[in-house]
Formats: C-alpha cells, structure tokens, sequence
C-alpha cells in the first residue's frame, strides 16, 4: 500500500517531551516539512533558546543549537555570518523573544540579518509554570496574574509582527495559526515561503505561529484551540505584515 | 624585520588576525575602543568579518554562535561590559566551544571608572558566571606580549576547547611600545569536524549544547571538564622569574603592576636588596609551581596590584601558610608609584611588618 | 641612559604627537622605547598628556611618574606636575603661555617661548618642535636626524612639505638650548 503520510525526514522519530494537546509538534512539524522538501537538511542549522523548546536540539535531524534565553537571534546571527549558505532559523518562544530578548530580535530584524525566525507565541510562560508572558491577553488568568492580567500594574501584551514588521531590515513577517487543519496548511506556506526567501538572499524573515497551551491555560486540548480561535486571534490578527515588495 | 610603533589595543587586533580570527563581535566601550576601531578596518581587508552587536550580551552570544559554526572569533570589552558577558562565557565554557575574549579592565565597582585597574581579576581567575568553570587567562606586561599572546590564546582555546581571556588594563591598552610583527604566516586551524555549520552530507547531526537535565550526566559532565582544568592546570603555568635566584624578598604583581614592580625590583638590587618578582603570565592557572621554586629562600612575598587585592587570595594559596604574603595596591584608576612599593619592602625587610 | 619624560598641556596642543614622535625617534636609534598616554575628559580643550620613556636597556615601568623631564605646555601643566620631576631633572617650559616661574631650585629649567618663535617663523604648529628642539640639546635623548627621519614617517607623504619647517623648528630649539645653557651653565 502507498504511504500517505508520513514523518518528515528531517525529524527524528523520538518521543517528545511536549503536554498533551500542546502545538509545538505541529510546529516542528511543519519546519521540517518545509526543510525537507526545499531539500536544505546539508545546510540547515537551528537555535533553539530557553523555553518549552528548549529540547528542540534533540528532534530535528541536523545541526541544533541550544541557546541562552532570548539570544537566539545573537547565536544566529553568529553563525550566519560564518556560514552563509546555511538555512539558519532561531525557534524561540514569547518570553524569550518579547521580554528578555527584545533586544536581540529588534536589532536582529533592524540590520536585516539573513535568518528565520519561527516565533511561537502561546500567551504565557509554559515551562517555568504558567507565569504571565509579554504576549498574555488582558484578563487572562496566569499563575503571577491570579486574578487575570490589568493594565494599571501589568501593562499591555505586545504585538511584536506588527512592530518589527515596520523595520527596514525586515524582508517578511507574518502571523499564522495552527489550530486547524486549514490554518496549518496556510501556516506551512508562511513557513517554507520565509525559508525560500533566506534561501533566495533576503534579509531578516519572522512567522509567528499562534499555539495552544491547554496544561497552563487549565483547558483541554479541544478547548484551547477554540481559545486561541476567539480570543487570541482577535487581539493578534492573522496575516502577512511584511512581503517583499513585487519587482 | 624593522620594528614598528604600536598601541595595545591595536597590537591585539593584529595580533588576532594574524593568529587566523576573521570574526570579532562587540559593543564600544573605554578603554578598549581602539581595538574595535583597528578591527573594523582590518577584519574586512583580511575578508572577515567586523559586527557590532547591539550589547555585550548579544555580543557573546554572537561569538557562541560563530565558535560553534568553527570560527575563530573573539570579542572585547572592559568591565560592566565583561560582566553582561558572564552568562555567555558560561555557555561557552559548558558547551566547550573555543573563542578568546579581552578585558581592558578599568576601575569599578558601578561604573567606576575609565582608568586602568586591575579591579576584575577574581572574575577572570574564578569562572565569572554561574557554574562550575574556568577560563584560560593571559596577563600581558607589553605590546610585543599582546602580540605573541594573542596566537597563543587561539591556539590554547583549540586545545582546550576552552574560552581564553587577555586580561589587561588600560595602560596596556592605550601605551604604544615597539612590536616585531614578524612574518605573516599562514595559520592551520584545527580540524572542526565538531562545528555545527550544516551537515554537508555528514552522517550525524552535530550539537552545540550546554544543557544536561538528567542529574547524572551533568555530573559526568561537570567531572569531565574538571578533569580538563587539571590538566590545563598541570600543563600551563606560564610565568616570569625576575632576579629571584636568592631572593630573600619576592615581589608578586601581573600585567602593569608588574612592570611597575620589576622597576622596584631593580631599584632594591642596586641597594643591595635581595628583592625579586614572579609574574603570572597566566593568571589561571595561576603558576603554583614558581613558588616551590622560591619558597626555600623567600622570607617574604609582596603581592602588588591595581585593586584592593585579589591575585593576593592566589599568592597565599599557592604559599599555603609558610611564609608572610603582603599586599599593596592602588585602586580605581591610580597606579602604584615605585618608589612608595620600594618604601613598603624596605620597611618590610627591615622587620617592620613582624 | 634613561629619561622618562612627561610632556603636558591642553588637548589640542600636539602634546601626544609629540610625545609619540619622541618614541619613535627613540625607537629608529634601537633604544628601549614607550609612550603613555592620559587623556582629561574632553579629547580638545582638556588636559592632556603623556609619558615617553627612552632607555639603552629594558624599560621596566613605562610609568613616567617621576620625570627626569617635564615638558610643561602651559601653565596648569606646570602647576601641577612640578612637584613630581626627579631632582636634577629638567623642567621645560612654554613661556609664551606661561607666566609664573619654577619654584623648585634642584631641578635644570629653561623658559622656551616655544609660541611666539614659532608664530615668527610663520606656522604656529612648529611650537612643539622647537621646545622637542630644546629637550634633544640638553639631553641628548635622540639625535636631531633622527627626529627628522621620523618626521618623514609619521607624517603623512601629503605633508612632507613640512618637514623643513621643523627642522628649523628643531634647530631653533637647539640652539636656544645651547645659548641658555652657556648662559646658566652653573644653574644646578
């Protein structure tokens, strides 16, 4: 019988450690998906900070780094600019790349540094026990915002596409959603479009992938998905920020 | 080959392209910056690559990135700029990734000052960041040094896969003295069959990594870079003897400090003082073995440094109790004056600190 | 053979320069050469200066804190470093900026009016080069050639045009050296 589907080459066939109804193998997923068939797995190269993802070394089947938090576009940048024909992608999470390293990803974006970043943003910080992320919603209820997320002491959640998508450096930014099948193949194509255009010379491309956490959100898998559907989406609207210009 | 006029810092950056670094990230701050100034004309005309980072914190980072993809690289910086670094190095070092890093070092705490200091050795000697590290630490006394140095620093972090530190002040910085630069010579880098620079048809993926979760591995980890550290620590002590052989008196200083002291060393001989100077070359390992050499006719030792007294911890362990270890410094910027460190022995050969 | 010699004024004034073509002269003659410098806080206006040491052995501190000459600019230059020259050193001072005298008896002094001549031969610049003059007669530190020959590689080809101009700077310095020192020759 003809295979269908199957697991993406550059994935390695291993357990991973994510929660149940969490997205990031989805997301890992769909990277290598669009590694694979750009056939690019020679020259790719990820980094992979502090964070839920901070084992992503261990699933993707080419060279992996495994950065400190928030430097990954540092580390890229590094390693981008000793190899430049690699397929350099940084694969960070909403605290590391919208809190302890803004800085990083801004200058990163502003000098038009020629990586990928996939940036998934699930409104909190997962690993460390569901605190409040730069990115969680007003309202939303975290483990240091017990009684949901105000403005007057907490301030407002970030949308960092919007804001980078306005640098000169930046050659593409978009946000996508994987929380249905429909949404999953547009994210894929947001993906391999941001690798061909490193591939193709671009300066600095960025998709931020909207994710579920049902372990620290306190939902169920079915739950956070349709959470990220009508309350996330609407703050973090879906769509292409930046796109080369046609010539 | 004719000898030039050089300055310090450019002496470095010389010093590092000819040693084959091609990449140098970094973020300006005094007393270092004619070596990024140096490096941003000359990295580009040796094809390589000059970036400045956005902070000192990208700017390790980036240098973690660029060693792990199998460049030689290196940054500088002086100070808070060395501190923001801290949890960088430790990466390096955990992930045992080769670079060099040069600490102009200036006076502190805060943001003390720009003078020159030694105020940041105890950082460089004891690991710096978080963990259980160290890092290979060079102490120049000259340009000619600088330039000598900087080859070995590259070739040390190769051997090792360690980070190595130029530690320095801002007179060496700053000073210029003449340098023999040598012949140009083609430098073999080491095999990096380790880098993760893509896999080009190698058959495993390669990992630069500093993370061990499972208890039990970090151990194994944790011993098996401790097991390095010895046998860096057997292997390379680096050290001057100055008019030691019967030296009653043994000045202990690094860097400028030395040079000031070997001033005063010179000035006790001439008064007939049986005064002589150990200078670290490497600061770690710190040269415990120049000390059994002295130890059976030293009376005394006299750490002299730009700080309040740090080397001094250093000195007294390797002296381990069986002589007197003083110490004089100045701090903050201000250099210890010969004649008032030549006071001092005196006064101290003479019973006065009994 | 050792001086160590501290040449101070206002930033702007060439004082590094000078000093830095001071040590190469020191080094074209194979002598144990440095050169230190000690920036005020603003790089023009402020204070600045630096220390030269030429020796015929090692130098083992490049630390200039005790001078065997000191060449002092202008007046806060004076003030503030007079105290610290070695006894029977020498202290050179611009006269043109300087209008005080030294209070120190055990030290060699000599007045240059290194502005004003220069200003006569027609390139206020020369100034340091005549005072520069005045330091390799009374101490013999390099020889005039050489200073000459550094000239010639310091500056920059465009400004060779120059290098006449300071030797007569140079040649001035001397020889007002040489007419003083005939004139004070008992001055300890």
């Amino acid at each position: 019988m003809e295979k269908v589907f199957t697991r993406p080459n550059s994935l390695k066939d291993i357990p991973m450690h994510y929660c149940p109804g969490c997205t990031h193998g989805i997301i890992h997923r769909l990277v290598a998906e669009a590694i694979d068939e750009l056939d690019v797995v020679d020259r790719a190269i990820g980094v992979a900070p502090v964070g839920c993802s901070v084992f992503t070394y261990q699933y993707f089947d080419f060279d992996m780094y495994q950065g400190s938090h928030g430097r990954a576009p540092a580390v890229a940048t590094g390693i981008k600019r000793v190899v430049p024909d690699g397929v350099v992608f940084t694969y960070q999470g909403d605290g590391d790349l919208a809190a302890i390293g803004t800085a990083e990803i801004v200058h990163a974006a502003a000098r038009g540094e020629k990586i990928t970043v996939i940036f998934v943003n699930n409104a909190i910080y997962a690993m460390t026990g569901g605190q409040m992320a730069p990115t969680t919603l007003m309202g939303q209820k975290t483990t240091t915002t017990p009684f949901g997320r105000e403005a007057n002491s907490n301030g407002f959640p970030i949308r960092m596409s919007e804001m980078l998508s306005t640098l000169d450096g930046a050659s593409y930014v978009s946000r996508v959603s994987v929380h249905d099948p429909k949404n999953i193949n547009k994210a894929k194509k947001s993906i391999k479009k941001a690798f061909e255009m490193q591939i193709a010379g671009a300066g600095f491309t960025m998709v931020e992938v909207l994710s579920s956490c049902p372990t620290n959100w306190g939902m169920s898998p079915k739950e956070a998905v349709k959470w990220v559907e009508s309350d996330m989406i609407p703050y973090y609207p879906l769509g292409e920020f930046k796109v080369p210009s046609e010539v | 080959m004719a000898k030039i006029l050089m300055k310090g810092n450019e002496a470095i950056g010389e010093g590092a392209v000819r040693a084959g670094c091609r990449y140098f990230f970094g973020y300006p701050i005094t007393p270092q910056s004619e070596l990024p100034h140096y490096l941003a004309k000359r990295l580009p005309e040796a094809d390589g690559v000059y970036l400045q980072s956005e902070s000192e914190t990208s700017a390790i980072n980036m240098v973690y990135g660029a060693a792990g993809a199998g460049a030689r690289v290196m940054t500088s910086s002086s100070g808070p700029g060395i501190s923001l670094m801290q949890e960088g190095i430790s990466y390096i070092a955990g992930a045992e990734l080769p670079c060099v890093i040069v600490n102009m070092m200036r006076g502190g705490p805060g943001l003390g000052n720009i003078a020159p200091a030694q105020s940041d050795y105890l950082q460089a000697v004891k690991g710096g960041g978080h963990g259980d590290y160290r890092v290979i630490c060079f102490a120049p006394a000259s340009v000619q040094e600088i330039i000598d140095f900087m080859k070995d620093a590259f070739e040390l972090a190769d051997k090792y896969f360690n980070p190595v530190m130029l530690l320095a002040d801002g007179i060496l910085g700053q000073m210029m003295e003449p340098v023999e630069l040598g012949e140009e010579e083609t430098v073999q880098i080491p095999d990096r069959a380790w880098a993760a620079n893509g896999m080009r048809g190698r058959e495993k993926k390669n990992i630069i990594n500093s993370l061990y979760i499972v208890p039990e591995d970090m151990e194994v980890h944790n011993h098996k870079l401790t097991k390095k550290y010895a046998e860096i620590t057997e292997n390379e002590q680096r050290w001057e003897e100055y008019r030691v052989e019967d030296a009653e008196m043994v000045l202990v200083a690094f860097g400028t400090s030395a040079r000031i002291a070997k001033a005063v060393v010179d000035r006790a001989r001439d008064e007939g003082l049986r005064v002589g100077l150990i200078r670290p070359i490497l600061v770690w390992p710190f040269p415990v073995k120049a000390f059994e050499k002295v130890i059976p006719h030293a009376e005394q030792f006299l750490t002299v440094e730009m700080n309040m007294g740090q080397m001094v911890e250093d000195v007294r362990l390797a002296v381990a109790g069986r002589r007197p270890v003083h110490f004089t410094g100045r701090p903050g910027g201000m250099l210890p004056v010969a004649s008032d460190v030549f006071q001092e022995v005196k006064k101290l050969m003479s019973g006065g600190a009994k | 053979m050792l001086e160590s010699i501290l040449i101070a004024g206002f930033g702007g004034q060439g004082v590094l320069s000078t000093g830095q073509l001071l040590a190469y002269s020191g080094m074209l003659e194979n002598k144990y050469v440095a050169w230190i410098p000690s920036y005020g806080p603003e790089m023009r206006g402020g204070t600045a200066n630096c220390g030269v040491t030429v020796s015929d052995t090692p130098i083992s501190s490049p630390v200039v804190s005790e001078p065997t000459v000191l060449i002092a600019m202008n007046r806060p230059s004076l003030e503030k470093f007079e105290s610290c020259v070695s006894p029977a050193g020498i202290i050179m001072v611009n006269s043109s900026l300087i209008d005080i005298k030294v209070q120190r008896e055990d030290v060699r002094t000599i007045y240059v009016p290194a502005n004003d001549l220069a200003e006569e031969m027609g390139n206020g610049k020369v100034a340091n080069n005549i005072i520069l003059g005045s330091l390799i007669e009374m101490t013999g530190v390099v020889s005039l050639d050489m200073v000459v020959e550094s000239l010639k590689k310091v500056l920059p080809p465009r400004r060779h045009n120059l290098i006449d101009i300071n030797r007569e700077a140079l040649e001035k310095g001397m020889q007002l050296a040489k007419n003083a020192g005939e004139k004070t020759s008992n001055v300890s």
